[in-house]
């Protein structure tokens, strides 16, 4: 497996996403120690690592939700501590929680977040998007009366709802069903503003994450330890690669402990 | 500013439109205020001579009581499904989410204080209804609500929320309540009211400085 620089972008548009130096602390604990991470316009990464290593903290960092203890990011060239609203204008996020109210329909839902992101044409995108996701039907329901799936359904569409050029997603395949993974493929896949769009997925399904990324980035214990393009990779050889990273950083958690 | 004032009105009705479904704030509010109200009615076993001394406190103690519980639920709804993190992640001034938030506790404060008050001026006898004393409650309320609003971003985010709101918010409104208490007093004395003017100042005053200071540092509450 040959590790690459991931600097090359498309059409000569800035990096989707560039990030120098991550660090974070948390108290004593250093989570993020130093990652260099950058994605190219249109390009897609499966970022994977074992529980605790980081990448949670990692996305909410690159989605400016948190901010660094030191290093930087830029998202489409833009920097977040200058022009938030900016960076925040190009970023969908599908995370474990579905960012939605229980107590008001899926419409409602999808209203308010487009009318927080200034979505032209609201009520006709609404529609489109729903029924991209298949729930047309249920869009008048209140969403606290949906299963997981179905939230997670219109989670996907709150985030495509303002068109990012970048999406951002946080172990999105957790209690879909196959036909709601073969929907977040499609989405992933599907263009923005005429083109490809960016993505960053977090999984530690690596099929899944293998099959819809370019790139494949593993994190281990608050480190980038790997990059490679995933059509050089294969399955076997990347969950061999993973499953010893894993158990380096648990027995590595393991000493810690007992040093203690 | 269009953009601006759009997503404050669609902070305000999407708090509007969830407690519209689920009634939790207000009937809460309102259930406290009409307890703390009809136990002071009989513990004081009000006579002429005293209750125009004791009805600004007991109105008071319910309107701050009930509106810690409304404000304690403010940001519940944003903490359950991640729902504050989503609103971070919108394109929107910090300052919108306060303004929004602002106006639903308001609103709902306000409903509340529509029922409470008849209920009130029934039991203690009184004429609440005068333009001046409407006016006092509108000001003790949105300096309440003012600082409130900051204090329960800051609370949602710590264990003991519940215990944390009050302990936070109490010491710091005590001016607002003060002079709202005294306004309210010098109102309802069966002598011509003649200071009231001055409390009115003090709780003008006030209302600008903690609206002023809450919208700077709202934006502060959510940095790490």
């Amino acid at each position: 497996m040959t590790e690459r620089s991931p600097e090359e972008t498309v059409d000569g548009a800035p990096p989707a996403l560039e990030a120098a130096r991550i660090t974070k602390r948390f108290g004593h604990r250093l989570v993020l120690k130093g990652v260099d991470f950058s994605l190219a316009a249109g390009e897609r990464v499966a970022l994977f690592g074992p529980n605790g290593a980081g990448k949670t903290t990692l996305m909410r960092i690159l989605a400016t939700v948190s901010s660094p203890s030191s290093g930087s990011v830029l998202v489409d060239g833009i920097d977040p501590l200058d022009e938030p609203l900016e960076a925040r204008r190009r970023i969908g996020v599908v995370s474990h929680h579905s960012y939605l109210y229980d107590d008001l329909t899926a419409r409602e839902n999808l209203r308010f977040y487009g009318r927080m992101y200034d979505v032209p044409d609201l009520d006709a995108r609404i529609v489109e998007t729903v029924a991209r996701v298949g729930l047309s039907a249920r869009l008048d329901d209140r969403v606290g009366t949906f299963s997981h799936g179905m939230q997670q359904r219109i989670a996907m569409a709150r985030a495509v709802l303002h068109d990012p050029e970048l999406l951002m997603l946080d172990e999105p395949e957790a209690g879909l069903d196959q036909d709601a993974l073969d929907l977040l493929v499609e989405l992933l896949r599907e263009p923005a503003s005429g083109r490809r769009r960016a993505a960053l997925v977090v999984t530690h399904h690596l099929d899944l994450g293998l099959s819809l990324s370019d790139r494949v980035a593993i994190l281990v214990d608050g480190r980038l330890v790997f990059q490679a393009p995933s059509c050089e990779l294969d399955p076997a050889s990347v969950r061999q690669f993973y499953s010893r990273h894993t158990a380096s950083a648990r027995s590595g958690r393991k000493r810690e402990a007992a040093v203690r | 500013m269009n953009s601006y004032l759009n997503k404050v009105l669609a902070i305000v009705g999407k708090d509007v439109t969830s407690e519209l479904r689920s009634r939790e704030v207000i009937s809460s509010m309102f259930v406290f205020a009409l307890l703390v109200i009809v136990i002071f009615n009989f513990a004081f076993e009000l006579r002429v001579e005293n209750k125009e001394a004791v009805a600004p406190g007991v109105l008071w103690v319910a309107i701050i009581f009930a509106g810690m519980l409304g404000l304690n639920r403010s940001f519940i709804n944003e903490k359950d499904r991640g729902c504050m993190e989503g609103l971070l992640l919108c394109p929107v001034d910090r300052s919108a989410i306060y303004m929004g938030k602002l106006a639903g506790n308001l609103i709902f404060m306000l409903a509340m204080e529509a029922i409470i008050l008849p209920v009130f001026a029934a039991f203690f006898n009184l004429p609440m209804f005068t333009p001046r004393l409407l006016l006092i409650v509108l000001l003790g309320t949105v300096g309440f609500v003012a600082v409130g609003t900051l204090f329960s971003a800051v609370a949602v985010h710590t264990r003991a929320q519940e215990i944390m709101l009050p302990i936070l918010l109490l010491p710091v409104t005590v001016p607002v309540l003060v002079a709202a208490v005294k306004a309210t007093g010098d109102l309802l004395s069966s002598t011509p009211p003649t200071t009231e003017g001055p409390w009115l100042g003090v709780l003008v005053g006030f209302d600008v400085i903690f609206f002023t200071a809450a919208f700077l540092t709202f934006e502060y509450v959510f940095q790490e």
